[in-house]
């Protein structure tokens, strides 16, 4: 009856019956293409986009071409990781191996402005990419305060939005800031934690901490929920507004202090207990769970972005080694998708000068 | 006659099919991962990325095919302009399924993000870091998907013409 078949016997439909079969074709193309629309978000403007997101990133900080989109102001360093093998016992990734494997890192402020002072801020970064000899990179970035403002991507936006610049004043309508809290006691309870730890003097002498929780996976496939945090062998300092002489007094501590001697931190691993949350970056853990030490970073060298090898790459927590994996935490899909987006941008822009030139690196401070 | 059956050999059947369901998977899956900062995002890019790559080896393959055992003849009383449509879509597939997958790849390499397929099996970098690169292969990459989509829903239209209008024995000759 329905021959497809052509010269070789089938007829070709004409009339109305080819007019219906022309409109069910068009209504397949049309189901076809509507489905790609509502899996690409064109028929949901509400869903949050890493585009949406990192544009709200870029509305509260103004326009800097070129630069990461939050944690804008940073210098590169490079340096070491000694590993213990101790990290053997709870993870297969050969980075915790005895044996030592080279660092490529940041440095950095959290905020859009690459040209922040560095008094204006209490929290300060350090990423890190361990490159093992099989090859197998690990990237992680780190913050001084161990817990984050916020669960979730839904609600970092709402605190973005809720902390953006009024166009009238150029500052935050503390009206908006109030009432995102009054939403969000985890909120108020993770800012408090997070001025329970104050910044350091320096870069060299801070703690710094994975905030989001992990999964090492050992040979046998066993999996365990922990954090880390790069511990400072330098002693601890409380930072000082008032000693801190300039804008980038901050930076220009960091270089001084690794041109005199390497700078160094033991990487301490915790390990949850069960019933420890894992998807609530709002809140640590307690204090006595166990730490072990899994190795040694040492920072020998620190260079600008303008000509460091760190600039162009994206620390996205979720550029793990087989042996470390990603736990329940949905802030880890967040990052890496807003991060992916940021490098995107950045990438494309043309680039201007970073506020960070040690001397050591600075054409302009050569003899 | 020096060929009795007009259809596709068995072996471009099956990579047809079995490529149309990964290619359009992909699609959604593409599109959907950059639309979202859920957990479906790193869930996503996970299966995209391996996906990808097998999509690379079955368009090789399939490419090989087809240049080894030609397409059967069009139907006589095809329009040129149709039988030239035809033969310019297919051979523009071909170089998408290739490039695109290709193309991601590359962006990967020039932005320095290890290409890892799964567990400790990662691809070499094809590219050296280039940010400028890694920015334009990304574009690239959203709109030759976003071309390669609407070529897809061109081809799967004008199958149906000839299976539903025309009875001409096209669409047979790649069915399943
Ligand atoms: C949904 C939540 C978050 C969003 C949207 C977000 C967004 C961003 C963006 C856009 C960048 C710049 C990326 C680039 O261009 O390479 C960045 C950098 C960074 N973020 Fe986040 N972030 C989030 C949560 C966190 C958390 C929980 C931490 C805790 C450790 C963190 C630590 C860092 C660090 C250390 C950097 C600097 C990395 C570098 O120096 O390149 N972020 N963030
Ligand atoms: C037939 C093969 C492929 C198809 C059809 C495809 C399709 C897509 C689509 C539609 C998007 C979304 C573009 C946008 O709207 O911005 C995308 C993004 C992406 N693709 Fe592919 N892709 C393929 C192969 C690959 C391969 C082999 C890789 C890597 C090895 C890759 C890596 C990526 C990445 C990293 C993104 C962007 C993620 C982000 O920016 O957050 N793709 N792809």
């Amino acid at each position: 009856m329905d021959e497809d078949q052509g010269q070789r016997g089938g007829v070709p439909v004409t009339g109305i019956a080819a007019l219906l079969r022309l409109a069910g074709i068009g209504a397949v193309l049309a189901a076809a293409a509507g489905g790609f629309a509502y899996a690409g978000g064109w028929l949901t403007p509400d869903r949050l986009s890493p585009a949406r997101l990192v544009g709200q990133l870029e509305a509260n900080a103004g326009p800097h071409p070129g630069f990461r989109r939050n944690h804008a102001k940073g210098v590169c360093v490079t340096g070491r990781f000694a590993s213990s093998g101790a990290g053997q016992e709870w993870s297969r990734a050969t980075v915790f191996r005895p044996g030592t494997v080279p660092v490529l890192g940041r440095f950095a402020l959290p905020g859009g402005n690459p040209a922040a002072p560095d008094a204006a801020v209490p929290v300060r970064s350090m990423a890190l990419q361990l490159t093992s000899p099989d090859g197998a990179v690990w990237r992680t970035g780190m913050n001084s305060s161990p817990a984050f403002p916020v669960r979730n991507a839904a609600d970092f936006f709402a605190l973005q939005q809720a902390s953006a610049p009024d166009p009238a004043t150029h500052r935050p309508d503390p009206a908006k800031l109030q009432a995102f809290l009054a939403d969000h006691p985890e909120t108020v309870r993770a800012l408090a934690l997070g001025r329970s730890f104050p910044p350091a003097s320096g870069f060299g002498n801070g703690t710094y901490h994975s905030v989001n929780a992990f999964l090492l996976v050992d040979g046998a496939g066993r999996e365990t929920p922990v954090r880390w945090a790069m511990v400072p062998e330098q002693p601890f300092a409380p930072f000082d507004a008032r000693a801190a002489q300039g804008r980038d007094a901050v930076f220009d501590g960091l270089a001084a202090a690794v041109a005199q001697a390497p700078l160094r931190w033991r990487l301490m691993v915790t390990l949850a207990e069960p019933g420890d949350p894992t998807s609530d970056a709002t809140a640590i853990w307690p204090p006595e769970r166990r730490q072990v030490e899994f190795g040694v970073l040492t920072i020998a060298g620190v260079e600008s972005e303008d000509d460091g090898a760190c600039r162009d790459i994206n620390f996205d927590p979720l550029t793990l080694p087989d042996g470390i994996a990603a736990s329940d935490d949905p802030l880890l899909s967040a990052r890496s998708a807003a991060y992916a987006r940021s490098a995107r941008l950045r990438d494309g822009e043309a680039k201007s000068p970073s506020a960070i030139a040690p001397p050591a690196a600075s054409p302009r401070n050569a003899p | 006659m020096t060929r009795s059956d007009p259809r596709f050999d068995p072996l471009a059947r099956l990579l047809h099919w079995l490529m149309a369901a990964l290619i359009l998977a992909m699609l959604f899956i593409g599109v959907g991962m950059v639309s979202t900062v859920s957990e479906r995002y790193a869930m996503l890019v996970a299966i995209h990325r391996p996906l990808g790559v097998a999509i690379l080896c079955l368009a090789a393959l399939r490419l090989a095919n087809r240049l080894r055992k030609p397409a059967p003849p069009l139907p006589a009383d095809l329009p040129a302009w149709q039988g030239f449509a035809a033969r310019a879509s297919h051979w523009l597939l071909y170089g998408l399924m290739l490039g695109l997958p290709l193309i991601g790849w590359a962006m990967q390499s020039a932005g320095q993000v290890p290409v890892v397929l799964y567990g400790q099996l990662a691809l070499p970098a094809i590219l050296p870091a280039s940010p400028g690169l890694h920015a334009a292969l990304r574009s690239a990459h959203q709109l030759l998907a976003y071309g390669l989509f609407l070529l897809v829903l061109l081809h799967l239209g004008a199958a149906l013409m000839h299976r539903l209008l025309r009875r001409d024995g096209v669409f047979r000759s790649m069915a399943p």
